[in-house]
């Protein structure tokens, strides 16, 4: 690993450098473990090791899961039924794989925001912001997929409602659209394929979390001050960081203890609670539902989609809605670009925190527009939250690094350290 | 990379074409088959064609019948319904496209019905927005159709009048093959 001096691993039994010369695995290990790491990340930097453990969740679970459940459109409902009732622990196994998903999302969005707040995204870490918004949309779609299998209502006509998002493209949609479906219409060949891909995109996730380690382990973590490691020397670099194992392994190790203390809760008393009970009605081609709600986790973007009714040019409401919301996560991809501020931490930026805290608040604003009925204000309301989420991205972020008067950022991650906790004058030294 | 008059570069030149080239080719028949598989098998492209018995349709009722694994709507229309349908100017609609497979044009209402009275109206019961079923029995603003997903309204006629969906519900091949039977496809 470049980047911040440190020490690197040395072979010392026989056997250890007999296998060093030959593949220096241990190696590998002992440097990607022994990383050193700023000493003031604060309790936001802990979602990496979270979103590590639910993809691990996912994959375990979803692996057992798929031995006992069937992809056709006459069993899969019932084979989930039998999941549920006659496997043995099958319903905790189905709960945890349900919910593991959630708190997936969970833990995702929190870890953009961090990244959002604290400027993570910006040079040199642009690759691994690029990465990681890829890993965001393989886990949607996984999540997509996934949702199909059960074989009920929402599952049906959200597969429905989202391939018709492809058929929204002009000239070639139906043709795509049918392509995917394997039939004019979600069938059994959709089903079937929907298990496939859903059992293959984990593993492509997990190498992108591999090259998303790979990149930030290359430019060295960002911290809450956003002021670089010094690099100079190690004795300087071990002024700012601590390695990451133990300090850092016992400290997200013992948030992730917090956290699934509440997630057996959910698992254990309310299982349902993030689910839609129109998902226990066996999917019917012929009746769509009162009102098909996509999980929580889409909301937002679903939002987002419906929020456009009216046509522009020769471009029809139906595909621009498109447009917008796969281009919401477009210009989040953009955001290392349009962020022309040299600061990088929001912790010293007066004017980017409200603009900051105005984003998540206009998250929340579509998420809860994307859940009701698209009536009344709701789609007014979409809309102007829609134009924030743009504007944001390609308007406010390049206008404040060029206007907004920044604070005084701290000469060192040490200094800043020092200020918060000051350093104890001890005999011992 | 050779010089310009070198003659025997040219030759080497031509090998580097032609072998990227075979490898694009190979590359592309290889996988073609893999994109293809995901195309509608040949038992799913055979149910292309069905008889629906309406003789039990009253006035004023509709039917639901699955065709190609989407549902169709079969409404035997009120004297109401198409009168409101054969009053609303074409500057009113959204889409003036009839959508009519069986008769192409300006989406007037002779061209939506399947016969000249303009009793029965046959539809594909897709939501041109997204896929959705929409509810009918003359639900929406129109008196016709509602799609519950995104709200789009639809007419007495299966027009789009109000919402995200771009085009009229489409209108499939269908004909009388006697008094109380259709045919479609």
């Amino acid at each position: 690993m470049a980047g911040i001096p440190h020490d690197s691993y040395e072979p010392k039994s026989g056997f250890e450098k007999w296998l060093h010369v030959r593949l220096p695995i241990v190696s590998l290990v002992y440097d990607t473990l022994m990383i050193p790491t700023p000493k003031n990340l604060n309790w936001m930097w802990i979602w990496g090791i979270v979103l590590t453990f639910c993809l691990v969740l996912q994959i375990v679970t979803g692996i057992v899961l798929a031995m006992h459940y069937t992809p056709n459109v006459d069993l899969a409902f019932a084979s989930v039924e039998h999941i549920m009732r006659d496997v043995n622990g099958g319903w905790a196994l189905r709960y945890m794989h349900a919910n593991g998903a959630s708190l997936f999302f969970i833990a995702v969005y929190a870890h953009i925001f961090r990244g959002l707040y604290y400027g993570s995204y910006k040079s040199p870490r642009e690759v691994t912001w690029i990465v990681g918004m890829l890993i965001y949309l393989a886990m949607m779609a996984t999540g997509f997929l996934g949702y199909v299998l059960p074989w009920g209502q929402m599952s049906f006509w959200g597969a429905t409602v989202i391939t018709g998002l492809f058929g929204a493209i002009p000239g070639i949609g139906p043709i795509i659209q049918e392509w995917l479906l394997g039939g004019p219409a979600v069938d059994n060949a959709t089903l079937n394929r929907f298990f496939s891909l859903h059992y293959l995109l984990p593993f492509v996730i997990v190498g992108l979390v591999a090259v998303h380690i790979w990149a930030f382990h290359t430019t060295g973590n960002n911290n809450p001050t956003g002021v670089e490691v010094r690099r100079k020397s190690k004795a300087e670099a071990d002024k700012d960081t601590v390695s990451f194992w133990p300090f850092y392994v016992v400290k997200d190790a013992f948030a992730l203890m917090l956290i699934l203390v509440v997630f057996m809760a959910v698992i254990g008393f309310m299982p349902n609670y993030l689910g839609h009970p129109d998902n226990y009605i066996e999917a019917n081609p012929l009746a769509t539902p009162a009102h098909i709600v996509p999980e929580w986790y889409y909301l937002p973007f679903y939002a987002i989609l419906r929020a456009i009714t009216f046509d522009v040019l020769f471009l029809d409401a139906k595909f621009l809605g498109v447009l917008m919301m796969f281009g919401s996560i477009a210009v989040m991809m953009l955001a290392p670009w349009t962020d022309t501020s040299p600061v990088r931490s929001g912790r010293y930026r007066p004017q980017f925190k409200w603009w900051f805290w105005l984003l998540g608040l206009d998250f929340m604003v579509l998420m809860w527009c994307g859940a009701q009925p698209a009536e009344g204000l709701v789609p007014t309301i979409s809309l102007i939250g829609a134009i924030y989420w743009f504007a944001y991205f390609l308007v406010i972020l390049p206008v404040l690094g060029w206007k907004e008067k920044a604070l005084p950022v701290p000469e060192t991650i040490e200094a800043d350290f020092d200020a918060h906790y000051p350093p104890k004058t001890s005999p011992a030294e | 990379m050779s010089q310009a008059n070198d003659t025997a570069g040219t030759r080497r030149d031509f090998l580097y074409v032609a072998t990227a080239a075979t490898g694009a080719v190979t590359a592309g028949a290889a996988v073609w088959p893999l994109i293809n598989q995901m195309n509608p098998s040949a038992d799913v492209q055979a149910l292309s064609s069905i008889e629906v018995a309406i003789g039990d349709v009253e006035v004023g009722t509709q039917v639901t019948v699955k065709w190609l694994g989407k549902p169709v709507f079969i409404r035997h229309r009120t004297a109401q319904e198409i009168e409101a349908a054969r009053n609303t100017d074409l500057a009113e609609l959204k889409d003036t496209d009839s959508r009519n497979a069986n008769a192409p044009g300006e989406a007037i209402d002779a061209n939506r019905a399947i016969d000249e009275n303009g009793e029965w109206l046959v539809m594909m019961g897709v939501c041109t927005h997204l896929g959705c079923v929409p509810l009918g029995n003359a639900s929406g603003e129109f008196g016709g159709w509602f799609c519950p997903c995104h709200g789009s309204h639809y007419d007495t006629a299966g027009r789009i009048r109000k919402g995200p969906a771009p085009r009229n519900l489409d209108v499939p091949l269908t004909a009388f093959v006697d008094e109380t039977t259709i045919k479609l496809g």
